[in-house]
């Protein structure tokens, strides 16, 4: 990516719903994070920095959830002031786990948590970024892998496509020469639904896939949920593994809605 | 491909004119210290993770004495035996594959040079694999991958230097896994060639024995080393009944006869949809397969856009990203790629390569998180193409 007037692309980075696990791991990237801050202008990063600039901006990173009218109104703003506009982690790109509220009455929580639920302004429903704006480029993961986040921004600098692949967990898992936790111990595991991406963390440590990265390519949830099911699981235990982070993307939600019944 | 195996395959057929050697449980370990000892990273079963896997090895207490693995359509169970055999088990789901083919690695890395493009010299150290307790099957697999890579114009130089340099101890199979089918696609479970030293463990009440045999040169120096002495004929009649048995025991079978031109008359059968409403296109089955050959190349370039790398990993026809042509995916159903799978692997293939790519192993069977079983989809298309016209 060059930008106008031969300066450094300006990156900017904004915050909705989320807990700023994602915009963290741009500055968890100590090895790369002086080459980032040498190849662009970190231009409106308030978590990281006081300075912070009006745009137009070259890339921004949005990071969180949709939850309230105001920010539903903000992000059409930085829709207009990004020339690339990225979502990035589990509450951007699919609702995140507040998103569990989409299956409740959201008024009740607020009455229950809140002394004054009068001060409360909040919607119904947690939703990606994507339901309001056209994004550019979905980066998944709660959090997101700080490694495909630079591959990202190296990719959008040179202006070439980026190694993101939206294909299951399996292939990352196996290519690991991780032993298959659902074969072999009859864990439920999300990996064979789920993009990969994390490199497969959680059954290298003998765990099922939590999904953290939300659905991949053609993901054949129901028939994975199905196969729980015929395989001993509980139902309710079938429902909690697709409703955690990414709960709200339509082909996990798929998978539990005619389970809940 | 292996110049030392065309020098002795004259020596005879398996068994009958090759000499038997008889070693105990301490002479196989003797063989495993002098592999290490030679300066082969030695690969051998071992148990981790609830499973037995193929993993470097530094001795032969690491073999999974006493071990047995249960496989079934989708499910694997590591189990205790009766006795203490080390090779109670037929294949995990690493195969040969993960370590001649390795599954990422860099091609070459490039860094900007005053305008100019320069590649950096990569590390040529290889390792050298001596792999220890290989199947049968397995050793057909090795032989379909050296045709894919190494029988062509086009050759994987990386394969061939880490094939070349490998050192091959086969173990005939005595007791086939359920998933097995190796005896209808006439790779096992007696191991023909392709090997330096076969076994064939003998486990009963009172002895606990191996008969081995050299198929090449190197596999006799080495043999020659050990405290071995002739095996006695009814030992090695034992070891033939066992492998005969092996054989008649086995409950899966594929049934390959006219299959090619099935599967190509069966392409829009409605069977494809019924396989694809089960398929997850988790790829497990191409990952775990050990002739599915597939890698995609992958180009980066850092932040700074100093310097580039080109990758290569395994790949599956299971991905969108596999059949990206200009303009998008041909493949883009679940259906599509299924077929693509299996009718690349059992028809394709032979007019590609000159045989099936499947040899029975029954990984993807087993290592199915849905337990989707090759041998009953073939059935299934058999029967479609009865009933069907």
């Amino acid at each position: 990516m060059s930008s106008d007037n031969g300066r450094k692309p300006r990156i900017a980075v904004f915050k909705f719903a989320s807990c700023d696990g994602c915009q963290l791991s741009l500055l968890d990237a100590e090895d790369e994070l002086l080459a980032v801050a040498g190849a662009v202008e970190i231009a409106y990063f308030p978590e990281a920095s006081r300075r912070m600039l009006k745009g137009p901006y070259d890339i921004g990173l949005v990071e969180g959830s949709i939850t309230t009218h105001h920010d539903a109104q903000r992000i059409q703003q930085i829709r207009r002031q990004c020339r690339t506009l990225v979502t990035i982690g589990a509450c951007a790109t699919a609702g995140g786990i507040q998103a569990l509220r989409n299956w409740r009455d959201t008024g009740e929580f607020v009455r229950y948590v809140y002394a004054r639920p009068d001060y409360i302004q909040t919607l119904n429903h947690s939703t990606p970024i994507a339901e309001h704006v056209p994004v550019d480029f979905e980066l998944r993961g709660c959090p997101i892998n700080k490694y495909q986040l630079i591959e990202l921004l190296s990719a959008t600098l040179a202006g070439r496509k980026p190694n993101i692949p939206t294909y299951s967990v399996c292939i990352e898992c196996k290519r690991r020469g991780t032993v298959c936790v659902a074969v072999a111990q009859g864990a439920m595991c999300l990996g064979p639904v789920t993009q990969a991406g994390c490199g497969a963390i959680c059954p290298a440590y003998g765990r099922g896939c939590y999904g953290c990265y939300g659905p991949m390519e053609n993901p054949n949830s129901k028939r994975l949920a199905a196969h729980f099911l015929e395989t001993g699981k509980e139902r309710e235990q079938v429902v909690r593994a697709f409703r955690t982070y990414n709960a709200w993307a339509w082909q996990f939600r798929e998978a539990t809605e005619e389970r809940e019944g | 491909m292996r110049k030392r195996a065309r020098e002795t395959a004259d020596q005879g057929q398996a068994g009958a004119a090759r000499r038997s050697l008889l070693l105990s449980p301490a002479a196989l370990g003797e063989l495993l210290a002098a592999l290490l000892r030679r300066g082969y990273t030695v690969i051998a079963p071992t148990v981790r993770d609830g499973a037995i896997c193929y993993e470097p090895v530094n001795g032969v207490e690491e073999l999974p004495a006493g071990y047995t693995m249960e496989l079934e359509a989708g499910s694997c169970r590591l189990k205790r035996r009766g006795d203490e055999a080390l090779f109670g088990y037929v294949v995990g789901a690493k195969s040969l594959k993960n370590y001649l083919h390795p599954p990422e690695r860099r091609v070459f890395a490039a860094e900007r040079d005053n305008g100019l493009f320069r590649i950096l010299p990569e590390q040529t150290e290889r390792p050298r694999f001596a792999f220890l307790g290989v199947r049968p099957c397995d050793l057909a697999a090795a032989a379909i991958q050296d045709r894919v890579f190494l029988k062509d114009r086009y050759q994987d130089g990386e394969y061939r230097a880490r094939r070349e340099a490998a050192f091959v101890v086969a173990v005939h199979c005595t007791e086939p896994a359920a998933t097995c089918f190796c005896a209808s696609m006439g790779t096992g479970p007696r191991a023909k060639d392709g090997f330096d030293i076969a076994l064939t463990e003998i486990v009963e009440p009172g002895r606990h024995l191996f008969v081995a045999e050299a198929g090449t040169a190197a596999g006799a120096e080495l043999l020659a080393e050990l405290n071995a002495s002739e095996a006695p004929e009814e030992l090695c009649r034992a070891a033939e009944e066992a492998l005969e048995r092996a054989a008649s025991s086995m409950k899966r079978r594929l049934d390959g006869d006219g299959l090619r031109e099935l599967l190509y008359e069966r392409f829009e059968d409605p069977h494809w949809d019924d396989v694809a409403r089960r398929c997850l296109c988790c790829a497990n089955c191409t990952m775990v397969c050990p002739t599915c050959f597939c890698v995609t190349v992958e180009d980066t370039s850092d932040v700074t856009g100093r310097r580039a790398e080109r990758w290569q990993r395994w790949d599956s026809c299971f991905t969108q990203n596999f059949s990206y042509i200009h303009g998008g995916s041909v493949r883009l159903s679940p259906k599509s790629r299924y077929r693509q799978w299996l009718t690349h692997k059992l028809a394709a293939w032979v007019d590609q390569f000159g045989t099936p790519g499947c040899v029975g192993c029954g990984r993807c069977i087993s290592w199915c998180p849905v337990g989707i079983d090759i041998t009953q989809e073939v059935a299934a298309l058999r029967e479609a193409a009865r009933t069907r016209a």
